[in-house]
């Protein structure tokens, strides 16, 4: 028996949220008085994967196939549900990615597990019952959920448990083949085109976020938004009727409708705080909310605020970003 | 083709969530119910790849018990040619991927269009489920969607970016924006839709895999410290100092 966590890599690194996960996998092993073994995917180096013993895992298998490098749905369910057979594993921790998720709901009917996504804490196992805690109505509700059967699939939320860190520690990297054919990568991306981040931070994975909504006036005005996200080191994001004008693209559009973002710091500027909108920033740790409507909805879900104009206040923050560095 | 869209019954987007007493259910009490907004892409572009074949059908499916035909007829108004529900309190994930995997077993569907994820459950599983059950590829969640005979274009969104994907039907793809832009009835569709079949079918055995024991709500927020817009610096520092996030 034991643990398997899916770690993904891209351009040679461990993803954030794949640290969180491999944290969160060991935690469970040692809860259930075993060992997490994780199965990498993505572009990596054997150095970086050999890491992942500071987050308390035992021993990373890879397969170098390179066709494995961009995600293939078929392959990598095959892929993991081997690793998992091999491993026997009774718990398998992904991310709560376009990536962990997909694969997630596949591995659960191949192995037959119970599953939950969106989970936000480590389990509650009393009683021998195994309980996750996940985010449900949009980030408006948490449900603590029991997994039934012998194997549980949990995909974790980002940004939802502390990263362990113990330094210097490394795990034994395996190299792993699971006998794919090519009809595991018949849904293989024909191309992969990654977002121009010129020299910013992705959203999905960013610790900060500076987001700006309809009070920004035209997408002419975003270098406000960009100077402050670029001195933070925070990575962009906008309100849907921003996105649905063109203002900025539709990656960047976050709430019910758009991407879930839960950063340590959300900074809104000239968002009114529509309840769809909170739904995809609420669980944001640090919410600041920058309006120059004192009555403006937003305001009833920040911790910090300021009632002013954007075009005043924007240029001050950065300034003072730039004092502090 | 025939397409197969999985439309899901949700709370309308302005809800405020409150449960049972017991907080085992969610209080449907007052409540708008509309049809989960992700799944609107998916019917919108059936329709639209239906046309643009000029040939086929499009189905809707709904695993739901009989207050979800309101927004059944709804779909059926947007221009879906018949519908079908499986009448079972949709149980959780996996009951209902059973459900889906069951009807479209037996109605030889071509594409099977699902939204992005529900926003009540918020589950992103259904479609992977699915396509696992009938040994199909699911693509999720996609951006994108065009067919050329039996060759379908999808841009799947990945984090930081995206991948052009083909497929061959039969597949399931999971759709968000920017696909398509949503259709609403008109009035000769809400005509049309009552007199469209909607068959009624029962659900199979199964069971489901989890449970919610309890639901709660998010902490409240301490309330909002204001900093004089003429003293935005000092924000900074609160940041650094205070709640430490930068
Ligand atoms: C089904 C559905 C799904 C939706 N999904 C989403 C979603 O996922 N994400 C989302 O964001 N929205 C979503 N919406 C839309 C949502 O209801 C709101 O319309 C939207 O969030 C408003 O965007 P906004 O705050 O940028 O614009 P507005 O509501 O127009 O607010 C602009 C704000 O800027 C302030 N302002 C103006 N000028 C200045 C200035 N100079 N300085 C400072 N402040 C200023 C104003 O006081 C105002 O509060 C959805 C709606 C529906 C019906
Ligand atoms: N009860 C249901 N009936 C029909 N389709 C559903 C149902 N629940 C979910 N779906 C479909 O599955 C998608 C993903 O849902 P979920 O996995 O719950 O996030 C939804 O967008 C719907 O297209």
């Amino acid at each position: 028996m034991s643990v398997l966590v899916v770690v993904e890599c891209d351009g040679g690194e461990v993803k954030k949220s794949s640290l969180e996960v491999a944290s969160y996998g060991s935690q469970v092993a040692q809860m259930l008085g075993t060992t997490a073994t994780a199965i990498a995917v993505g572009e990596a180096t054997e150095a970086n994967l050999a890491l992942l013993g500071e987050q308390g895992i035992s021993k990373v298998l890879y397969d170098a196939e390179p066709r494995l490098k961009d995600f293939v749905n078929g392959a990598y369910t095959k892929l993991i549900a081997a690793a998992a057979q091999k491993e026997e594993a009774k718990v398998i921790v992904l991310a709560n990615s376009n990536i962990g998720a997909a694969v997630g709901s596949r591995l659960s009917i191949r192995l037959e597990a119970s599953i939950a996504t969106n989970v936000v804490e480590l389990p509650k196992t009393d009683g021998g019952k195994f309980v996750v805690k996940r985010g449900a109505f949009s980030g408006k509700a948490f449900a603590d959920v029991e997994l039934a059967g012998d194997r549980k699939i949990i995909a974790v939320k980002k940004n939802s448990i502390e990263a362990l860190h113990e330094a210097g520690k490394t795990a034994p990297v395996e190299s792993f083949s699971a006998q794919l054919t090519d009809a595991d990568f018949a849904d293989a991306p024909k191309e992969v085109i990654m977002q121009d981040q010129a020299g910013g931070v992705l959203l999905p994975e960013a610790d900060l976020v500076v987001s700006g909504g309809r009070g920004m006036k035209g997408p002419e005005n975003w270098n406000l938004i960009e100077d402050l996200a670029k001195a933070l080191g925070a990575a962009t994001a906008c309100s849907k009727p921003v996105s649905d004008v063109d203002w900025r693209p539709h990656h960047e559009h976050v709430g019910q409708t758009g991407i879930t973002v839960s950063p340590n710091l959300y900074i809104a500027c000239g968002i009114s705080g529509a309840i769809q909108h909170l739904a995809g920033v609420n669980s944001s740790k640090v919410i600041v909310v920058i309006n120059k409507d004192p009555e403006a909805p937003f305001f009833k879900a920040a911790d910090y605020g300021i009632v002013g104009d954007v075009f005043d206040v924007l240029p001050k923050l950065t300034e003072a970003v730039k004092q502090l560095n | 083709m025939k397409f197969l869209v999985c439309i899901s019954n949700v709370p309308d987007t302005t809800t405020k969530i409150t449960f049972t007493p017991d907080n085992k259910e969610f209080n449907k009490a007052g409540v708008q119910f509309v049809i989960n907004p992700w799944d609107e892409y998916a019917l919108t572009r059936a329709i639209e790849l239906k046309e643009a074949q000029g040939a086929g059908t499009v189905t809707v499916l709904n695993v739901g018990e009989a207050d979800t035909e309101p927004n059944i007829r709804k779909a059926l108004a947007i221009g879906a040619d018949d519908a079908i529900r499986v009448n079972a309190h949709p149980k959780d994930a996996f009951f209902v991927a059973k459900q889906i995997a069951a009807v479209a077993k037996d109605g030889g569907y071509d594409v099977i269009l699902m939204g992005k994820e529900s926003i009540d459950y918020n589950g992103f599983q259904v479609h992977g489920m699915v396509g696992e059950l009938l040994g199909i590829p699911t693509v999720a969640p996609a951006m994108k969607l065009d067919m050329s005979g039996n060759t379908a274009t999808l841009e799947r969104e990945i984090e930081g970016g995206k991948e052009i994907v083909e497929v061959n039907a039969p597949f399931v793809a999971s759709c968000q924006q920017p696909m398509c832009e949503p259709r609403i009835p008109n009035m000769r569709g809400i005509m049309t839709a009552r007199t469209k079949p909607l068959k009624v079918v029962e659900a199979t055995a199964d069971a489901a895999r989890t449970e919610v024991e309890t639901f709660a709500l998010p902490p409240a927020k301490q309330g909002v410290k204001l900093i004089p817009a003429e003293n935005a610096g000092e924000l900074i520092r609160l940041l650094r100092n205070e709640a430490k996030v930068i």
